[in-house]
């Protein structure tokens, strides 16, 4: 049986592209990049949109991503079923591209903020979370000056109802999302994104004094062998 | 519109009046353009000149001490490229070489904190990138006026927001670095940024044009207005009141530009389509075609008209001088225009090619068909002036040694003494600046700060690069106080801390890089602290075997006749066989055995207890023991190399009192410790070099005495780590809890 492969996107000003792919890597995936101006998925299984400073974000995170050309063949999979995971810019991104409701502003506190956060599961039926346990706790890194997370009332009552709150910041909210809201998913629950870094933290060596992060990928990477 | 001022028109017009003074140029620099080139200068000439031959560009002043660190070089054979080039190289092992250097960005930053300190970040990273290094990390030494001084909360919070800025969105991790408040630096802080690069040792880019024939390709951004004059005017010229005038003069970055600047460079590299590559940093397009062309073949023949400007009205003098960030010259073979173009091309950077290589020994430049620039290139690139600045002591320096900290009352209450340092500015916790800064991007960094040095694991840099085990770990250290009581000793005592940092690692200390930081040279006062200094690092440098690879000079810091204190800031790298190995930072688990390595002595000229207890500065510093220094640190990299520390942590500024709390505070684990000593002051706040503090397993304590004892290091047991307070017995008790409180608020509480 072959690999499962995995997609990891670079648009101009990606940064976490490399620990995307090392991070798929470990969990025993291929990571096949894939390079924002192609027209071309390259037959992945899964996609994960890394963070970074996409076409540098001047105008606002993640909108002129949203179209490009790779994005115009991700969104019609993503909305068939494609497993897809946003984190940080790719969060932001797929926002922009209304495959995810709501909206990231600038922090709170108006400063980007690096630190090793407590994060709550709050759901397992996702593609990517089936690894974790409900209400488990969590640490993973977050780094951002615009996570702070937005939706209109009836959006958040919705999502709240329907379980799509995936992640909750735990030990203080340090971005002021609403609803302490760390990430979400959409309905049928293949798309995930979440401000926090699983890629960071999925190594004894480097990055976050954690390896929580490793359970995003054995969750996909279980759910693409067994489909 | 103004008259092209031609190389014809020039030798029409020989006694037309230039501005040479308006350009920071002196009488008698100009005379010697006007020998060198057998008349006069044009205005494009001139600009050429005036830029390369400012202090900034051409370390006029500070040349005849800096050669000190090549005739007093340590035999290394780590050294493969050293001073003079864009950075220096070191071979780190397994076919891989590193590649790093601190700058200053200090006026700048003055000015406008925020694109002065981003753009000091974009700087040091190109001339990493131009070595042919990936960068792969970044650090930044900062010192800035008192904290609760009110322009001190306009520079800081700038200065970190333009380095969070510049670095986050350039994607390189930052692992470390300093930051430091004391009144002298109200007007002149200090921004010193260091990056450091991984390359293949065979890899290694020069900046040098040869082979006649071969075409000058300049790309990255387009050229505007930003930094014109900046090197003369805004490096070399003391400020006064107008520095609000000057705004117009400090360059405005791209890191978005920079970060697909890094991605195009190195696929350049991999494709080996570069002969020769420079950045574009002060002097501009002056400094790249001039350096280029002076180290190649020795002509080049450049068209402006050819420049792509984002200022179209742009005169040519301007686009000589212009200091538009993210920009790159290489040198490309003619068959290989089309692939250099093509990668170009991929990640959309703008590259035009403006000239081409010759051998006719001379630069000569066009504009509108005119030649405005026909110059022996090495003319303005490495022969300008050298002085021989007039130095001697300060009038005061012997009252103020004199003035020694023995007469400063002693405290009672050793506890509220700890609070009260460990909660000042300079001793709290640096969190408030370093939650801004991205410190995980790229997935390789081992430790960082908090940490005593940055530690990066080397992987996935290159492709089809050797895999390995190794690791690099790098610090800077600086204090103004020490170098101000005796610059000599200071600047010996910067550069031990550094290595002794990069020691506590496990890594072992290879190579130094440096950023003078000094008032004005036209002191003599100052110029007797800049040759001592020099002297002393130099001194230094050849006793511990650690070869300085390159840096920077920073003069002019000062206002009016008041100088900063000197500060030497000096970055150390180190190398770790396994990265694996590395140690950790603090008291990492309960049960172990804490001991302290070097001998105390009473030392506490420019200590933290003088300067925040009593606002005192005299006497004398430490002494730098550097014999000392190398047996700590042959100590602590064997120790780590064989897995024997569990924890460790350098004793420096606030002594051991601070090193014990702050090792607490790593993973909130107490300990319980007795002095060795009488007196539980000195043994507690005196900041004698040449120690650190470990912590072991009970089973490996008797190896590591064995190994101190064969390095001759005195180690003494002081008890045991565990609880959930820091207890000296018989002396102080402080639970975790409040040390963090007090550590962590200090920031906080004067910036928000």
């Amino acid at each position: 049986m072959s690999a499962a492969r995995v997609g990891v996107v670079t648009f101009p000003g990606t940064l976490d592209d490399q620990d995307a792919a090392r991070a798929v890597r470990l969990a025993g995936a291929e990571a096949v990049p894939l390079w924002h101006a192609d027209h071309d998925l390259k037959g992945v299984d899964a996609v994960f949109l890394p963070g970074g400073f996409s076409y540098g974000d001047y105008l606002r995170c993640g909108a002129i991503s949203r179209f490009s050309p790779l994005m115009t063949e991700l969104i019609p999979a993503a909305q068939a079923g494609l497993p897809v995971l946003g984190t940080c810019n790719g969060f932001q991104i797929l926002c922009e591209a209304h495959l995810l409701p709501g909206a990231l502003t600038r922090n709170e506190g108006l400063h980007y903020i690096c630190r090793d956060q407590r994060i709550r599961v709050e759901s397992t039926r996702t593609a990517w979370t089936t690894d974790f346990t409900d209400g488990q706790e969590i640490v993973l890194p977050i780094k951002h000056g615009e996570g702070r997370y937005v939706a209109d009332a009836d959006t958040l009552a919705a999502l709240e109802s329907e379980g799509r709150v995936v992640f909750r910041y735990a030990g203080g909210n340090p971005n002021g999302s609403l609803n302490d809201i760390a990430g979400i998913t959409n309905e049928a629950g293949n798309i995930v994104g979440l401000m926090p870094h699983p890629e960071h933290a999925v190594e004894d060596l480097t990055g976050a004094p954690s390896v929580d992060g490793r359970h995003f990928f054995t969750s996909i990477l279980k759910r693409l062998v067994n489909a | 519109m103004s008259t092209l001022d031609s190389v014809r028109r020039a030798q029409e017009t020989p006694d037309e009046r230039q501005p040479y003074a308006e350009l920071g140029m002196k009488d008698d620099e100009y005379q010697r353009v006007r020998e060198i080139l057998g008349r006069r200068p044009t205005s494009s000439e001139l600009a050429i000149y005036s830029v390369m031959w400012s202090e900034h560009c051409s370390y006029k002043s500070s040349k005849v001490h800096l050669r000190q660190f090549g005739t007093k070089a340590p035999k290394s054979e780590a050294l493969l490229v050293g001073m003079g080039e864009n950075a220096g190289v070191v071979d780190i092992g397994d076919g891989w070489a590193a590649t790093f250097k601190i700058e200053s960005h200090n006026h700048p930053s003055y000015v406008e904190p925020h694109q002065g300190a981003a753009t000091g970040v974009g700087g040091i990273v190109r001339d990493i990138m131009s070595m042919g290094a990936r960068p792969v990390a970044v650090m930044d030494a900062l010192r800035f006026g008192g904290a609760d001084q009110p322009d001190t909360r306009r520079v800081l919070p700038g200065v970190v927001e333009g380095i969070s800025h510049y670095g986050n969105c350039l994607g390189l991790p930052n692992i470390g670095g300093e930051v430091a408040f004391d009144p002298c630096y109200i007007g002149n802080p200090l921004v010193n940024a260091l990056c450091v690069g991984l390359l293949r040792k065979d890899q290694i880019k020069l900046a040098t044009a040869p082979g006649p024939g071969n075409k000058v390709v300049l790309f990255g951004a387009r050229t505007g207005a930003d930094g014109i004059g900046g090197a003369s005017v805004l490096a070399s010229a003391t400020f006064e009141d107008e520095s609000q005038a000057k705004r117009p003069a400090v360059q405005v970055g791209d890191p978005f530009m920079e970060k697909l600047l890094i991605e195009c460079c190195l696929e350049l590299y991999q494709a080996d389509v570069v002969v020769g590559i420079q950045d574009l940093g002060a002097a501009g397009v002056s400094c790249a075609t001039t350096e280029l062309a002076a180290k190649g073949t020795g002509g080049m023949e450049v068209d402006l008209n050819l420049v792509p400007l984002r200022d179209p009205t742009l005169r040519p003098e301007e686009i000589l001088m212009s200091e538009s960030q993210e920009r790159m010259m290489a040198v490309v073979t003619p068959d290989d225009i089309p692939a250099f173009m093509a990668i170009c091309d991929k990640w959309d950077v703008p590259a035009t090619v403006i000239g081409e290589v010759t051998d006719t020994g001379r630069l000569v430049m066009t504009w509108d068909g005119e030649v405005i620039v026909d110059i022996p290139p090495g003319t303005a690139a490495d022969e300008g002036p050298v002085y021989e600045r007039p130095f001697h002591e300060p009038a005061g320096q012997a009252a103020l040694n004199a003035d020694g900290p023995e007469r400063l009352p002693r405290p009672e209450d050793l506890r509220e003494t700890l609070l009260t340092l460990l909660g000042s500015p300079n001793l709290g916790s640096k969190e408030w600046v370093t939650s801004q800064y991205d410190r995980y991007v790229r997935g390789n960094t081992v430790l960082a700060q908090p940490a005593d040095a940055g530690m990066l694991r080397i992987s996935e840099v290159m492709p089809g690069a050797q895999e390995t085990t190794r690791g690099i770990a790098l610090a800077t250290d600086g204090n103004g106080r020490y170098a101000k009581l005796d610059p000599y000793t200071g600047a010996q005592l910067a550069l031990a801390e550094a290595y002794r940092n990069v020691a506590v690692t496990g890594a072992k200390p290879l190579a130094v890089t440096n950023c003078l930081n000094f008032g004005s040279p036209e002191d003599p006062e100052v110029m007797w602290q800049f040759s001592e200094a020099v002297r002393g690092l130099a001194d230094a440098c050849r006793t511990l075997g650690v070869p300085v690879t390159g840096g920077n000079v920073s003069f002019y810091n000062q206002t009016g006749s008041t100088a900063i204190n000197p500060t030497p800031v000096v970055g150390v790298l180190g190398v770790i066989d396994d990265v694996a190995q590395r140690v950790r930072s603090g008291f990492t688990a309960a049960g172990l055995r804490v001991l302290l390595l070097g001998e105390t002595r009473e030392e506490f000229g420019g200590s933290e207890w003088a300067h925040v207890v009593h606002g005192h500065l005299g006497g004398l510093p430490p002494q730098a023991d550097l014999e000392a220094e190398r047996g700590l640190a042959a100590v602590l990299t064997e120790a780590a190399a064989r897995g024997l520390l569990e924890g460790s942590h350098d004793l420096s500024d606030g002594g051991l009192a601070v090193a014990l709390a702050e090792a607490c505070l790593a993973q909130g684990v107490g300990c319980t410790v007795t002095l060795p000593g009488e007196d539980a002051f000195v043994e507690l706040f005196s900041e004698s070099a040449a120690r650190a503090l470990v912590c072991v397993r009970p089973e490996a304590f008797e190896a590591l005495a064995d190994l101190c004892a064969r390095h001759e290091v005195p180690c003494s047991g002081l008890g045991l780590t565990g609880g959930s307070a820091l207890t000296v017995e018989g002396v102080l008790d402080v639970p975790v809890e409040e040390l963090r409180e007090v550590h962590s608020s200090a920031l906080p509480r004067v910036f928000g």
